[in-house]
């Protein structure tokens, strides 16, 4: 157009790689991780559910109830809050997965995806990877919160280590349910409802903020089946934090690091082959 | 792939396709020969877009064949996209990115590597003058930068193949001429071009041939020179005060208008492609008194791109297909109106998918 002039030689396929490789689908997969990334990063809605609802979150709880909430056997609240505030930010955020996926769909973005010669399931993967190092930071940002109002874990590193894994590796499982909702999304409004209409019921149905113990008989039922309460639960025994939900008999609650893992498999090899199942019907035409 | 370039570097073989309710496609042939440009002329919802989609690989045809580079786009999508660049008419790029990392994207994606993606990026920036925006956003560019950017996503690869799906639509003037020039460039490089557009002056500007689809048909095919002649001419219509029974009205124009008089199915419309010069008209109204017929109304049109399909398929084609000619008014008209990014097309493809 101006300057640049290409010689008549000039047509041929600029490719360094061939496709189809192991390596090319890494390279695609970590092409699509950066972009949602970015994507994060711009969208201050979407940035400030990993780095300013976790500190407001742990304050408000901590400050507000912290007080007001006795646990059964004693205990600090904040000790038994800080896992319930981990799990809730990360289950909620999960609402991004869906969003930014029914996004994509309604954007005409997946046509250019789909006219490159690129793995397609990057799309679905590059999304999960990059909310998992969401997942990362908020759980980073979580921890310097609750290390700031009081939280001190009574185990080892390694041991507090793995209770940020537990909830982790339980929300990556919940983006592949996300991805299913986004994916059959009417539109990224209708995707993002889901946000309200499942995850915060999940989140607080639960013995992430208060013990299960108040809650009526049906209720409490409820929430010792919930997996976020085996979640919490599993995360406190790892964090050495007071987890009232030990004297519970319910068998999630005896076993809660065993349920969170079980739960957590049993999502993600369920709803990441249905999310590829529907990502291929609607990019078929 | 082999490094033989096949003679027809784009194919499409009795392409059918429907949406639901909709025949988007009803049997069309065409191909574009290696190192030319096809122009693929119609109105909105005529099925360009369904045939751009069908082609590079984003939807399956119900029945018939297309090829690209010679490969199957049934068979083989995989390998055709590593033949293809596209723009489609959707801004297809994502808004929350800078054009650099747009480019940059598209080109990791198509397996060329992060720093040979990096400095292509830079080198189309640079040469759709795109270098002082590219790394904004792209949700603060014009419609007319943004097609640019499209048009250079597209290119990232120097795929021996182009898809161009309404790449002006929309746009102003100048930002026209602008993703013009940057068209014509690419001829001198060797690169096949399917481009859709809804303008003949369009088509006339770039393509060596021009396919006119209507209703999903293809209902005509000619070099630019064929299709502006046809548009020169301007139409004559007459309305008679009773039915042209005995071919006498008919016979008396005959002599004034060029190519053949069209009479409507109750005889009392009568047309005809004419050159349009001074007193016309009346020359026409003389020698249908002459004949003793009695003329109610008479008008000169200028030439619209429907009259430019119904000179095609009046020339070429007999019996149904001129109907179905003559039958695109509304569509055609809905093409003359033009503009809006969306097609509505496009919006009823999505409607139909959702």
């Amino acid at each position: 157009m101006t300057t640049t002039t290409l010689t008549p030689t000039s047509v041929g396929l600029d490719r360094s790689r061939s496709g189809g490789s192991v390596f090319g689908a890494l390279a695609d997969i970590w092409a699509m991780t950066r972009r949602n990334l970015v994507h994060i990063a711009r969208e201050p809605m979407q940035l400030s559910d990993v780095t300013i609802q976790p500190v407001l979150f742990t304050v408000l709880f901590v400050y507000i109830f912290g007080g007001a909430i006795a646990l059964p056997g004693g205990g600090s609240y904040v000790n038994y809050l800080l896992a319930g505030i981990l799990a809730l930010n990360l289950v909620t955020s999960v609402m991004g997965t869906a969003v930014g996926l029914s996004t994509d769909l309604h954007e005409g973005m997946i046509d250019r995806f789909r006219t490159l010669p690129m793995w397609r399931s990057a799309v679905l993967v590059g999304r999960s990877m990059a909310d998992l190092l969401t997942s990362l930071l908020c759980a980073l940002i979580v921890g310097l919160t609750g290390l700031a109002v009081g939280w001190r874990p009574g185990a080892n590193d390694i041991s507090v280590l793995g209770g940020f894994a537990l909830v982790i590796f339980f929300a990556y499982a919940l983006t592949w349910i996300a991805a299913c909702v986004g994916l059959n999304a009417k539109s990224p409004e209708s995707a993002a409802s889901f946000g309200f209409i499942v995850l915060f019921p999940l989140a607080f149905v639960s013995n992430a903020m208060v013990p299960t113990q108040h809650m009526p008989g049906w209720l409490q039922a409820v929430a010792e089946w919930n997996p976020v309460s085996a979640v919490c639960a599993g995360t406190r025994v790892l964090w050495g934090n007071p987890n009232p939900a030990g004297a519970l008999h319910a068998w999630p609650m005896q076993h809660p690091i065993e349920a969170s893992l079980i739960w957590s498999v049993v999502l993600i090899g369920l709803a990441a082959p249905l999310a590829a199942h529907f990502f291929r019907r609607r990019t078929t035409e | 792939m082999a490094a033989e370039i096949p003679e027809l570097m784009i194919q499409a073989e009795g392409l059918t396709k429907r949406y639901g309710e909709t025949q988007a496609l009803a049997g069309v042939d065409f191909s574009v020969p290696a190192g030319t440009i096809l122009g693929l002329l119609g109105p909105n919802g005529a099925g360009k877009t369904t045939a751009v989609r069908v082609l590079t690989t984003l939807a399956l045809p119900d029945s018939g064949r297309g090829t690209v580079a010679g490969i199957d786009v049934v068979k083989h999508p995989g390998e055709v996209r590593r033949h293809i660049g596209v723009a489609a008419q959707d801004a297809t790029l994502d808004p929350l990115l800078t054009g650099r990392q747009n480019l940059v994207l598209v080109g990791e994606l198509s397996d060329m590597g992060r720093a040979p993606a990096r400095a292509r990026a830079t080198e189309l920036l640079a040469q759709f003058e795109l270098t002082d925006a590219a790394d904004r956003v792209l949700k603060g560019y014009s419609g007319g930068m943004r097609r640019r950017l499209d048009l250079g996503a597209a290119l990232m690869t120097r795929p021996p193949v182009l898809f161009l799906d309404e790449p002006t639509t929309g746009l102003d003037p100048t930002s026209r001429q602008r993703v013009w020039e940057a068209i014509r460039e690419l001829l001198g490089e060797g690169v096949t071009v399917l481009l859709t557009t809804q303008y003949l002056e369009e088509a006339d500007a770039l393509a060596h041939r021009i396919v006119v689809v209507d209703h999903g048909k293809v209902i005509a095919n000619g070099t630019p020179t064929e299709l502006k002649e046809a548009s020169r001419s301007a139409r004559l219509e007459v309305s008679l005060a009773a039915p042209d029974t005995d071919g006498r009205a008919a016979g008396a124009m005959a002599p004034l208008v060029s190519g053949r008089v069209h009479v409507s199915e109750d005889g009392r419309r009568l047309s005809a492609g004419v050159d349009a010069a001074p007193g016309l008209a009346t020359a026409v109204v003389r020698a249908l008194d002459a004949a003793g017929v009695l003329v109610d109304n008479i008008e000169v049109r200028q030439p619209s791109l429907d009259d430019v399909f119904f000179s095609l398929t009046g020339g070429h084609i007999e019996g149904e297909d001129e109907d179905e000619a003559i039958g695109s008014a509304g569509g055609a008209a809905a093409a003359s109106a033009g503009g809006g990014g969306k097609s509505a097309e496009r919006q009823e493809l999505e409607g139909v998918r959702a």
